[in-house]
């Protein structure tokens, strides 16, 4: 794990300003081919804006965007998908009166040349992608409404929506904020399985715990710059990650030399 | 955190759902607006059996429905895309207009009736910009509309009717508006009630099937979902606006050969109501996302049926409005157990 994979994405010297705020002030972030990188900070300390930038809804001030070794100019949201970065924000991402399968086709529905829908193609698909990230229930079957499904179950069909889309980057908005235990180890297994099918995903949260378990490596920021970043293995455990993110909060920087693999 | 408080090895409480569930929780509502009219129907009939079982008395009720059929289930996709049109009776009437002129000026009735379509698609273009890119809500700006192109229109009539009693034998007037004995019975069937069965099944499908009308769904359901998805918002906003015109253009040309090929400027006022009645007892509810063509088509014809069928059940005429109201309000109550909004 720690042999250090291709870069898939990197972020050089991105800053961003609102008027005269500045959200990101030279932030270099790598996201690693096959990772689930655990990306970390404050309220307020620009992982908001990082998430934004990443998924192309904000176009930096300043910097590069690489996407496997090609700079990518001009940053939208269309560049960032057909670059293979696929975002789920927290609340905005489904369509709860509709089914999973409306839901994952949509926007990119299977169609004849007509324009009418390819109802049991679409049903197959779906439920070849749900199987693909153990999204399986005796319970829901892709017919079934989205608004009866679970936190966690919702996230699955985003999840697999993003893999409809062919993305090779995954990036997750807190997926397992306001989640119950339960909810947040099926998020967790669609992690994995997205994982092992040998894509990336960028994991965002706020419980240190959630992400601790689920991430392999993880990224600091904090007002608007890179507080520090390491491999699980640099550090003794969850309780050494919470104390150097204590360390931040009080003094504004932490100690990186307990690191014990500095990056 | 208080996430641990939830038990980490709790079980599914939920149960497989049978067939019969399923279908009920997908067709719910155009099966209640189908309860509703069977009910109101059979309420009627007990009162005045002879009446009722009688062919002869839907001959009116077969001849008058279509209107209201056309204008609800186009209301549909406006109702669910999000948004509202108040706009449709005077683009009724207007529609009218252009068919009736097209008509005193030499046009053949079935060239002038695709005429008035392609009028009522271009004014529903017109209308939909001004809601979509004016970022007027629809609501104000429709009920606005309605009372502008009804203004021009009756500026242009200077209060006249116009008639063209001739195109009545032509062929166009036939296919249009003919009527044809039901086997050997004495009910007429009017061939626009034939044409307003065509345009809902060609509601359905677009509805249902089509990229298009699972599209407007997505839109009314998760306007923000949809965009960043990349459906393009402002077409679909716009497009449900041109539905909603050649729905309503369609009326107005059928409405003028109802009338024995007169034009009344205003022949699309009475419907402003009907037309919203008949979609909310049809099913389709009011915040977006979801909705029925075929509860409409239900919705349609019980509206229809009330204000005649009450009198031919003998009551007084002064209790027409309270039986609509009441039939409004018991279906309304219907519908909510059939399922409220899902988040």
């Amino acid at each position: 794990m720690s042999a250090a994979s291709e870069p898939v994405v990197e972020l050089r010297n991105i800053v961003k300003r609102f008027g005269s705020v500045e959200a990101l002030s030279g932030v270099t972030m790598t996201v690693r081919h096959g990772e689930v990188l655990g990306l970390l900070g404050d309220n307020g300390a620009g992982k908001s804006t990082l998430i934004k930038t990443l998924a192309g809804v904000h176009d930096p001030d300043e910097g590069e965007i690489i996407v496997k070794g090609e700079a990518r100019k001009p940053w939208t949201p269309a560049a960032a998908r057909d670059a293979g970065i696929e975002t789920v924000f927290q609340d905005r991402a489904l369509a709860p009166q509709h089914s999973i399968v409306t839901n994952i086709f949509m926007g990119r529905e299977i169609t004849n040349s007509l324009g009418l829908l390819r109802v049991q193609t679409q049903i197959d698909e779906a439920n070849r992608l749900m199987r693909e990230i153990g999204f399986t229930s005796k319970v829901f079957n892709p017919e079934s409404t989205v608004g009866t499904l679970s936190g966690g179950e919702r996230q699955g069909v985003a999840i697999a929506r993003a893999l409809y889309n062919q993305a090779d980057v995954i990036v997750l908005d807190e997926p397992t904020t306001a989640l119950s235990l339960t909810e947040t180890q099926k998020v967790f297994r669609f992690v994995e399985a997205v994982k092992s099918s040998g894509r990336t995903v960028v994991f965002i949260g706020h419980n240190i715990h959630h992400v601790w378990d689920i991430a392999d490596r993880f990224f600091v920021i904090d007002r608007g710059t890179e507080a520090f970043e390491g491999a699980k293995s640099s550090f003794t455990g969850a309780d050494h990650l919470i104390e150097m993110m204590h360390q931040l909060a009080e003094t504004g920087s932490a100690d990186t030399s307990s690191l014990l693999e500095p990056a | 955190m208080n996430d641990a408080t939830t038990d980490a090895n709790s079980e599914d409480h939920r149960t497989e759902q049978s067939q019969w569930t399923l279908f009920y929780r997908k067709n719910g509502r155009a099966l209640n607006a189908f309860l509703a009219l069977v009910l109101v129907w059979v309420f009627f009939a007990v009162n005045n059996p002879t009446l009722f079982l009688n062919p002869l008395y839907y001959n009116a009720f077969l001849f008058s429905v279509p209107a209201t059929i056309f204008l609800t289930t186009s209301l549909v996709f406006v109702i669910v895309s999000g948004e509202l049109d108040l706009a449709f009776p005077s683009v009724v009437g207007a529609a009218g207009g252009v068919f009736m002129y097209s008509v005193v000026l030499g046009v053949p009735v079935i060239p002038a009736f695709l005429l008035t379509m392609g009028f009522g698609a271009l004014i529903g273009l017109g209308i939909g910009l001004i809601v979509v890119y004016g970022r007027i809500s629809s609501l104000v700006a429709t009920l606005g509309l309605n009372f502008f192109i009804l203004g021009i229109v009756n500026l242009l009539a200077q209060g006249r009717t116009i008639s063209a009693p001739e195109a009545m034998n032509s062929f166009g007037y036939t296919l249009f508006v003919g009527k044809w004995h039901l086997f050997d019975t004495t009910l007429r069937v009017p061939n626009h009630f034939i044409w307003s069965l065509v345009w809902v099944a060609f509601c359905y499908v677009l509805f249902k099937y089509h990229r298009f009308g699972n599209r407007v769904q997505l839109v009314g359901d998760n306007t923000d979902s949809a965009r960043e998805m990349g459906i393009n918002i402002e077409r679909i906003r716009v497009s449900v606006f041109i539905v909603s015109g050649v729905a309503a253009a369609i009326t107005g040309a059928l409405l003028v050969q109802m009338a024995n090929m007169v034009w009344f400027p205003t022949s699309g006022k009475a419907y402003l109501l009907i037309a919203l009645a008949a979609l909310f007892v049809g099913g389709t509810p009011t915040w977006g996302g979801v909705g029925t063509i075929f509860g409409a088509f239900f919705g349609a014809m019980t509206v229809t049926l009330i204000p005649s069928g009450a009198v031919g059940a003998g009551f007084a005429g002064y209790w027409t409005d309270f039986i609509f109201g009441l039939v409004i309000i018991l279906t309304m109550i219907a519908h909510r157990f059939s399922g409220a909004r899902v988040r």
